[in-house]
């Protein structure tokens, strides 16, 4: 689970049903600069989806996505 | 003799500083809890006042009240908190120091991030704002309703589905919900943040009438226009404008460098220490925790600080860590309700809409003041 990218911000976001990891990546999306780099961590299945959909919907960057034994990890850049 | 200091006395600073009091002996330590205000607030109240089902003179009572009588209540802001001297400034030029720093100051609301938002729309996330949402809906002749959040985080996730559900309901009783377009924008894939209760909500909005858009994150509002515009490229109409503000960690958290760039204090998701102070810890919806924003999740984080004190000022290792729990309910009008629990290890179980859990929230509206904030519960 080595990525080579080191993230601007790093978001745990494991365990997060309510508000959910998506929420907490585009919380992070939000409150970051434009080219920064926002890691979220995730145990949700469905980020595996989800978040891939909205970093494209959105016109963002997904840089990685990577599957580990317990966790997701994405790393995303800021692109607008 | 220690000290403890709380800064806020909603649900999660009151039920700190009682368990606290209940517990220490006198010659143990002082507990003091700061407010603005004296008022404790019962916010889930704020969307029943803004549907009028509830007397907005209801909602709030005296903090004083609802403390331990060995709590000292100290009315004041808290400016600035010096974490190498130990000591919390007020704007009235106070200090208190402490040996043990509660903070549970809650969100704050920020309208002024999203540009026209406090002219061109209503929310129910303040008692006045419920009290104008409520008289406008009164008047409201019909129209394309389009309720949606300025941004992420929000207090109680579920409040804006809730919400869309109870615009049906009013109007349905009003007598003119053929007249009423209600078109609710979602900033995630789908109409309900909890995934196994999605489904529920989806069909009740079938069921209803209520129209909804995902992938819907509010970039701007334009007021002339009457339009609401998304980062994700798209616009939607609107008659009438019903839209969570955007919210903010507690402005003494981000003056003392305390907080992340959205103001939120970093906290440990177990252990509630504030990341790299040990000696202060953080509950509530002023924390990053990834969990909802609700008094729920104070309530369970409140026993969690309260028996790391405890532990702390006896030279013990504290034995409860907090495990991700929060407990809500989702009212659908009509006299339906369903009730959600799971923590971080376990997503909730698709629930029942029902009476049942209808009575129980609003049961639990009632005998909140005799059993929440007193610790009773």
């Amino acid at each position: 689970m080595e990525t080579a990218v080191k993230a601007n911000v790093l978001i745990d976001a494991r365990g997060s049903f309510c508000p959910g990891p998506l929420m907490e990546l585009i919380r992070g999306i939000r409150q970051a600069a434009l080219g920064e780099t926002i890691e979220v961590w995730s145990t949700d299945q469905g980020s595996r989806k989800d978040i891939p959909f909205w970093v494209q919907k959105a016109g963002h960057e997904l840089i990685g996505m990577f599957e580990g034994p317990d966790y997701a990890r994405f790393v995303v850049r800021k692109r607008r | 003799m220690k000290n403890v200091v709380v800064l806020g006395g909603g649900v999660g600073g009151t039920i700190v500083a009682n368990l606290l009091a209940r517990r220490l002996r006198r010659e143990e330590a002082q507990v003091t809890l700061v407010d603005r205000d004296g008022k404790h607030v019962y916010q889930p109240a704020f969307l029943y006042v803004a549907f009028g089902g509830m007397d907005p003179r209801k909602v709030a009572r005296d903090e004083r009240r609802l403390l331990h009588r060995d709590v000292r209540l100290v009315l004041g802001e808290a400016e600035r908190i010096d974490a190498e001297r130990k000591e919390v400034h007020l704007a009235d030029g106070r200090a208190l120091a402490y040996d043990r720093l509660v903070i549970a100051l809650g969100a704050r609301l920020a309208p002024e991030e999203l540009p026209g938002m406090e002219k061109a729309a209503l929310h129910f996330y303040s008692l006045p704002a419920a009290m104008r949402m409520h008289d406008a809906l009164e008047r409201f002749p019909g129209g394309r309703i389009v309720v949606t959040v300025a941004g992420v985080p929000y207090k109680c996730p579920p409040a804006p589905a809730e919400s869309a559900c109870q615009l049906d309901y009013f109007f349905r009783r009003r007598g003119i919900r053929d007249r009423v377009d209600i078109h609710f924008l979602s900033p995630i894939s789908r109409v309900f943040p909890l995934e196994s209760v999605n489904p529920v909500v989806e069909r009740l909005f079938a069921e209803h009438g209520i129209r909804s858009t995902v992938f819907f994150n509010v970039e701007s509002i334009d007021p002339e226009a009457k339009t609401v515009n998304s980062l994700e490229g798209e616009t939607i109409p609107y008659d009438l404008l019903v839209m969570v503000p955007p919210h903010r960690g507690a402005k003494v958290v981000e003056a003392s460098g305390l907080g992340d760039r959205g103001g939120w204090l970093p906290v440990d998701r177990h252990t509630l220490r504030v990341k790299g102070h040990d000696d202060m810890l953080g509950l509530g919806d002023c924390t990053d925790l990834p969990v909802s924003k609700s008094g729920s999740a104070a309530h369970f984080q409140a026993r969690v600080v309260a028996d790391a004190i405890l532990a702390d000022l006896r030279g013990e290792a504290p034995a409860t860590r907090y495990d991700g729990k929060v407990m809500c309910y989702f009212d659908a009008g009509y006299h339906k309700a369903m009730a959600m629990s799971f923590d971080y290890e376990h997503p909730p179980e698709t629930p029942r809409l029902g009476l049942k859990a209808w009575i129980a929230k609003h049961l639990l509206n009632r005998a909140y003041w005799a059993l929440v904030p007193t610790a009773r519960v």
